[in-house]
């Protein structure tokens, strides 16, 4: 346990001593900002909540969260610290968890600086504050699938392009599935059972409910277990490419 | 003395390529194994596999009684490992690097800063602790690297090509740290470098084509050239072709070997039949004739010429002298 927090210090450190965490948290904050206040309308709504805001993180994690998650595991095969890492006396899953750790705190902390939308909303208005603790939970979660999936992505090829583009693509497919506009292209043929199985893999299904204040077990265990699993297939692409 | 690496019969093959094929060692305490081997040999892919970093395809890693296989972490605790070329985390200072090697291997408190102070000070990197690694040049990447896999004190030394990229005063400092701590540990090296081999190490391996080919004490190696007890000794010009004759001449003499040095003077090389010695008989031979040597000395073999002849050789592939 103690070998993770380890792990997990240093690579949440690494964050800090480069750019990549100040670009990326100003960023995340300056296209929330846009989205909520230009796209979503939040004064023109005339609503003390946060829905205007939530509502984008789905797109916005989409972009944002494969440039985070793309370094993770290429950076370190490229450079060979991969050799270094995995011959120092730590498991596989302890270093799967450390990274991904480091890397959710991180995104943690750069939705954590979007709270003076929250004292906006409060001085505005009486917003009802659990529903927006709620959202944030959901949004959390929902930037670790994210995080999962790029982190394993990650492992699968030393060049931090082609990682950050099929992430890309890999999460924008989770976004999409749940879609009327993909679920009406299977509701015409397909069996509604299978309907529901691609709507059920949606993120924004899941986000958008708990979104609304309603934490079911369910989504967190959607979240829970997409991660469990992505991070799985992440062990086993380390191990099957770090002799090549 | 107990045996500190046990390799049996270790075989690594990816798809078609045979990295590694059948490779058995034991190496014990107090020891210092050189492996050699032409690029492509297989060296690097055995370390990997004895540090545990890649699965054999078939065989056994043993060390400290530990198999690498079904107890990593405990194997992997009593191993310092230098990876080929020496990576660290570019961002990180040797200062905060070595911090995080030292938690991840758990030496802690007073004995953990202890440890990076004493280890900082063997390898001479008191002046780069805060710069970060990205901007440090080869040799002290290459120091830090060593820095890192002695930390904790291991039993065991697996060092991938230690001197690289090091200035012929580094070379030799790593050198004498890795002579110092020898006693204590089973030290495994890999180097392109036969000087090295023959200043360090206890015994040396050469693999070719993922075979163990040689093993032995570097003497024993030297015993293989043609050139081993051979006399060689530098005569003037004028002399120079009746003592090549006259040597030449001798039953315990195989042949003759000359080089003209400049300054009216020739080198001879007067190789043994059968390496026997013929130091004796040269300077008997050159009292009875008068001769007058201007110097004289008995080679002890040509590593690089042994080397060649034992990873070129088509016909002694498999062969393994002594394991």
């Amino acid at each position: 346990m103690s070998r993770i927090g380890t792990l997990f210090a240093r690579e949440f450190r690494g964050y800090f001593a480069t750019p990549v965490a100040y670009v990326f948290i100003v960023i995340f904050l300056f296209l929330t900002g846009i989205f909520t206040f230009y796209v979503g309308g939040f004064y023109e709504r005339s609503q003390a909540d946060l829905e205007p805001f939530f509502r984008y993180h789905p797109w916005l994690y989409m972009l944002l969260i494969p440039a985070i998650s793309m370094r993770l595991w290429s950076e370190e095969r490229k450079s060979g610290t991969l050799e270094l890492l995995m011959t120092l006396p730590v498991s596989l899953l302890e270093a799967v968890l450390g990274k991904f750790l480091a890397a959710w705190a991180f995104t943690a902390i750069a939705l954590a600086l979007t709270f003076p939308i929250w004292l906006t909303v409060n001085y505005l208005g009486n917003p009802d504050n659990t529903v927006i603790a709620a959202g944030y939970l959901g949004s959390l979660l929902m930037a670790g699938g994210f995080l999962a999936i790029g982190a394993c992505i990650s492992a699968l090829t030393k060049n931090q392009v082609i990682a950050f583009v099929i992430s890309f693509v890999i999460c924008f497919a989770f976004n999409l599935s749940g879609f009327p506009l993909v679920l009406d292209f299977f509701r015409g043929w397909a069996p509604q059972a299978i309907v529901d199985v691609i709507g059920s893999f949606s993120f924004l299904t899941h986000f958008t409910s708990i979104q609304k204040g309603v934490i079911d077990l369910r989504d967190i265990l959607y979240f829970a277990t997409l991660i469990a699993f992505w991070l799985y297939a992440n062990m086993l692409a380390i191990d099957a490419k770090k002799s090549s | 003395m107990e045996n500190l690496i046990e390799v049996s019969d270790l075989r690594k093959s990816f798809g078609p390529l045979v990295a590694v094929d059948g490779v058995s060692l034991q190496i014990r305490r107090g020891e210092v194994l050189g492996f050699l081997g032409p690029n492509g040999a297989g060296k690097s892919t055995t370390m990997k596999m004895i540090t545990g970093f890649i699965a054999p395809t078939s065989g056994a890693v043993r060390v400290c009684g530990h198999d690498v296989a079904t107890d990593p972490i405990a194997a992997k605790r009593r191993i310092g490992y230098l990876p080929e070329g020496a990576p660290a985390y570019g961002e990180m200072t040797p200062a905060s690097f070595l911090d995080f090697i030292a938690d991840i291997r758990e030496l802690r408190g007073a004995q953990k800063e202890a440890r990076i102070r004493e280890v900082v000070g063997k390898i001479h990197l008191e002046h780069v602790m805060t710069q970060t690694i990205d901007t440090l040049s080869k040799g002290f990447k290459r120091r830090v690297g060593l820095a890192q896999a002695i930390l904790h004190d291991p039993e065991v030394l697996i060092l991938d090509e230690p001197t690289d990229g090091l200035d012929p005063n580094q070379k030799h400092e790593v050198r004498s740290l890795i002579g110092e701590m020898a006693p204590n540990k089973a030290i495994v090296i890999s180097t392109h470098i036969l000087e090295e081999v023959d200043a360090l190490c206890t015994r040396t391996a050469i693999i070719a084509r993922g075979r163990l080919l040689f093993t032995g004490t570097p003497a024993e190696l030297e015993a293989r050239s043609h050139f081993h007890n051979a006399v060689t000794l530098t005569v003037g010009d004028a002399q120079a072709d009746a003592v090549r004759t006259a040597l030449a001449a001798l039953p315990a003499v195989a042949g003759v070997e000359t080089r003209d040095v400049g300054n009216a003077r020739r080198r001879l090389t007067v190789l043994p039949r059968d390496g026997k010695p013929i130091l004796e008989l040269v300077q008997q031979t050159g009292r009875a004739s008068g001769w007058a040597f201007d110097e004289l000395y008995v080679e002890s073999g040509h590593l690089d010429e042994v080397f060649r002849t034992i990873t070129t050789t088509a016909g002694n592939a498999g062969e393994v002298t002594r394991t």
